[in-house]
C-alpha cells in the first residue's frame, strides 16, 4: 500500500508545483495590487472595451474552430469507422492525427505563412497559375478566419483521435435493429446514434474550445500582436514591455479560467442531461 | 405454396461459398430452428431473410412476395439479436415503441401497444427503466417485445439465448415458444444448442458447411438422422465399429460377439451409433444384442447415473436412472451391455440405409 502511494508522488508533485500553485498565485494575484493589498481594481479593469473585445474574439475563434474541428473531424472519423473506407487508411490517419494534433506554435505558424501568407507558396500558385488572388478576394491569414483555419490544423486531428473510439463503440446491431424496425438512415442517426454519441461530442467540443482558447504560441507566432486575442493581450502584460501590468495579467488569466470554467460547467450540465441512460 | 419460401439460396463471400443451394419452405405460424456448429451458414441464411446480406443467387418469398430486392426496413420482419441490441439511450417503453414511432403511429395507439407488449412479456411497470437497469433475461424480453410490437410477418431469432445463464435460458425459451404459439407468428430461430432446438421447434434444420443436411421434426432428427454428421452433432452418440459377417441377413460381429440387425446391408464395415439412453447395463430380457465391456468410470448425478465404459475397444457412455435399491457399478469391473437392434443407428459410409 505505501508503495502504491509512492507511485502517485512524482506526477502529484508536478501538478502541485506547476499547475495548482501557479493557478492559486494567479487567482490571488488578480485580487491584489503590486504591493499586496487586496483590490477588485484588476478585475474591474477587465471591463474595458479593448479587453472585452479581446475576450469576445477569443471566444468566437475558439467556438468557430471547435465547431468546425468537430464537424470535419467527425466526418473523417465516421468515414474510417462506419464509411467502409479501406482498412489500411485507418492506421496512417490515426498516427498522422496523433502527430498533427500536437503540431502548434512557431512551426505551425511558419507552415501556414509559407503556404497561405501573402507570398506563400499556395497563394502564389493560385495567383500565377489559376489567376485566383485569395487576398484580393478578402482572405487574410492574420485575421479571425485565418487564425481559425490555422487552429483547425490541430483541432481536426484531435477530434478524430477522440471520437474514433466512440464511433467504434456504436454497435452494428443497433443500426440493424433500427433498420429492421423500419427506421431510415437519418432516423437511426437522429434517434439512436447521435444521442448515444452526444456525451462524447460535447466532451470533445469542450476540449477543443479550451484547446483553442488557451493557445498562445501559435497565435503569437502567426499574428504577432496584430490580432488581439486574450492570450496575446495577456502575454503583452507580463513579458515586460511598456504595457507591463502583471496584476492586470493575473486578472486576464483569472478571466480565462472563469470563461473555461463556465464552458466546462455548461458541458458538465449538458452531459448529465444527455447521459441519464448510462451507469 | 408455403408462407415463407426459401429456394436455391446461395451466398459467397469472395471465393468462399458459405450457403449452398439452401431450400426451406416454412408454413404460417411454424417455428423452425436452424441448428449447426459455428460457421455452418445458419446466421448467414437468417441475415439474408432479414435483408442484411444479399444472396448471391436464389429467392426468398414471404406470403408470395419476393423480398430479395427489398431493404430490411421494407420487409416487415421482426428480429431479436444475441446481444439484445436494445437502444441504451431509450427507456423500455421507448425501445418497444421505436418501430411504431418511425412508422408514424399515433402516440395514443403507441402507448396502448407498448402496454400490451409489456404485459405479454411480463414486464409491466418497467416502462421508464433504461436497459442498463435490467438483467440480461429482462433485456432480451424487451427486445422480443420491441420486435413484436410492429406486428411483423416473420420473427427472426438470432441465438437470442446464448448470452444468458443456463437457468434463464430454459425459462426464456419456454416463454418465447409460448408467445410464438399465442401470436401464431412464423419464426426462424438460429442456435448452436441442440437441446434448445429440439425442445421448442416444430421442425429443425441441421446445417453443416452451408448445406441443410436434414430437415425434420425434432423426434425424427434425433432418432432417424439421415447423415453421419446429423447423428453425431445432435445428441450424444456412442460409435462402435462393426464387421459385416453376412450382408443379406444383416449379421454383424462386434468384438467377440455376433448379432443380427435383421435387415440387408450394403457394405462390409459399418459404424453403429447408440444413444446413451438406448444402452442398458446388464442383460435385458427384451433386448437381444449383448455386448461385453468394462466399466471405466461412474458419475452419480442424482436422478441419473452416467457410466463410462469400454465396449469393443471404443469408449461409450450410458445413462441409467437411479434406483435406491441398486447401487451403481464399481469402476474396473467387467460388465455386459444390451441394446435393442431397432435403437441402433447404422452408419454405412456417408448415409444410413
Amino acid at each position: 500500500m505505501p508503495l502504491a502511494w509512492l507511485g502517485m508522488v512524482p506526477f502529484t508533485l508536478f501538478a502541485v508545483l506547476f499547475l495548482i500553485l501557479p493557478t492559486m498565485n494567479i487567482v490571488v494575484g488578480a485580487f491584489q495590487t503590486p504591493d499586496g493589498t487586496p483590490t477588485f481594481r484588476n478585475v474591474l479593469n477587465l471591463f474595458q472595451p479593448s479587453i472585452l473585445s479581446a475576450y469576445w474574439i477569443s471566444i468566437r475563434i475558439s467556438v468557430a474552430s471547435a465547431l468546425a474541428g468537430c464537424l470535419i473531424g467527425f466526418a473523417m472519423a465516421a468515414a474510417i469507422t462506419l464509411g467502409g473506407l479501406p482498412q489500411w487508411i485507418r492506421g496512417p490517419l490515426l498516427t498522422f492525427s496523433g502527430v498533427a494534433s500536437n503540431f502548434a506554435g512557431v512551426p505551425l505558424a511558419f507552415a501556414f505563412l509559407a503556404t497561405l501568407g501573402r507570398l506563400g507558396l499556395v497563394t502564389v500558385i493560385l495567383k500565377d497559375w489559376f489567376g485566383i488572388n485569395i487576398y484580393g478576394l478578402g482572405f487574410n491569414l492574420l485575421s479571425f478566419w485565418g487564425l481559425t483555419l490555422v487552429y483547425l490544423f490541430f483541432q481536426i486531428p484531435l477530434m478524430i483521435l477522440i471520437i474514433t473510439p466512440a464511433l467504434d463503440g456504436l454497435k452494428k446491431e443497433w443500426r440493424e435493429a433500427a433498420e429492421i424496425l423500419g427506421a431510415s438512415g437519418p432516423q437511426y442517426w437522429r434517434m439512436v446514434a447521435l444521442p448515444i454519441l452526444l456525451p462524447s461530442l460535447l466532451g470533445t467540443f469542450a476540449l477543443l474550445f479550451a484547446n483553442a482558447f488557451g493557445a498562445v504560441a501559435t497565435a503569437y507566432a502567426l499574428t504577432g500582436s496584430s490580432l488581439s486575442i486574450v492570450p496575446i493581450v495577456l502575454f503583452a502584460q507580463i513579458r515586460g514591455d511598456v504595457l507591463q501590468d502583471p496584476h492586470l495579467g493575473y486578472a486576464l488569466a483569472f478571466g480565462m479560467i472563469v470563461v473555461t470554467g463556465i464552458a466546462n460547467g455548461i458541458y458538465v450540465w449538458l452531459r448529465a442531461r444527455t447521459e441519464r441512460w448510462t451507469r | 405454396m408455403s408462407f415463407l419460401e426459401i429456394e436455391h439460396l446461395e451466398k459467397s463471400f469472395g471465393s468462399v461459398r458459405v450457403v449452398k443451394d439452401f431450400n426451406l419452405p416454412i408454413e404460417k405460424g411454424e417455428f423452425v430452428s436452424l441448428l449447426g456448429p459455428s460457421g455452418c451458414g445458419k446466421t448467414t441464411v437468417l441475415r439474408m431473410v432479414a435483408g442484411f446480406e444479399t444472396p448471391s443467387t436464389g429467392s426468398i418469398r414471404i406470403d408470395g412476395r419476393d423480398v430479395v430486392s427489398l431493404r430490411p426496413n421494407q420487409r416487415n420482419i421482426g428480429m431479436v439479436f444475441q446481444s439484445y441490441a436494445l437502444f441504451p439511450n431509450l427507456t423500455v417503453a421507448q425501445n418497444v415503441a421505436f418501430g411504431l414511432k418511425v412508422k408514424g403511429v399515433k402516440v395514443a395507439d403507441r402507448t396502448a401497444r407498448v402496454a400490451e407488449m409489456l404485459r405479454l412479456i411480463g414486464l409491466e411497470g418497467y416502462d421508464d427503466r433504461y436497459p442498463f437497469q435490467l438483467s440480461g433475461g429482462q433485456q432480451q424480453r424487451v427486445a422480443l417485445a420491441r420486435a413484436l410490437a410492429v406486428q411483423p410477418q416473420v420473427l427472426l431469432l438470432d441465438e437470442p439465448l446464448s448470452a444468458l445463464d443456463a437457468k434463464i435460458r430454459v425459462s426464456l425459451r419456454e416463454e418465447i415458444r409460448d408467445i410464438q404459439r399465442r401470436l401464431a407468428i412464423t419464426t426462424i430461430f438460429v442456435t448452436h444448442d441442440q437441446e434448445e432446438a429440439l425442445s421448442i421447434s416444430d421442425r429443425v434444420v441441421v446445417m453443416n458447411g452451408g448445406v441443410a443436411e436434414q430437415v425434420g421434426q425434432p423426434f425424427e432428427i434425433y432418432n432417424r438422422p439421415s447423415t453421419r454428421f446429423v447423428a453425431e452433432f445432435v445428441g450424444t452418440l456412442n460409435l462402435i465399429e462393426a464387421r459385416v459377417l453376412d450382408r443379406d441377413s444383416g449379421r454383424i460381429g462386434i468384438g467377440s460377439r455376433e448379432a443380427s440387425l435383421g435387415r440387408p446391408l450394403t457394405s462390409d464395415r459399418l459404424t453403429l451409433g447408440i444413444r446413451p439412453e438406448a444402452l442398458t447395463l446388464g442383460r435385458a430380457a427384451d433386448r437381444d444384442m449383448v455386448l461385453e465391456g468394462r466399466i471405466d468410470d461412474v458419475h452419480f448425478l442424482g436422478s441419473v447415473i452416467r457410466i463410462q465404459a469400454t465396449v469393443a475397444g471404443e469408449r461409450v457412455m450410458l445413462d441409467t436412472f437411479n434406483r435406491p435399491g441398486t447401487p451403481p457399478p464399481a469402476p474396473g469391473q467387467a460388465a455386459e451391455f444390451s441394446v435393442h437392434p431397432e435403437d441402433l443407428l447404422v452408419l454405412e459410409g456417408e448415409r444410413s440405409p
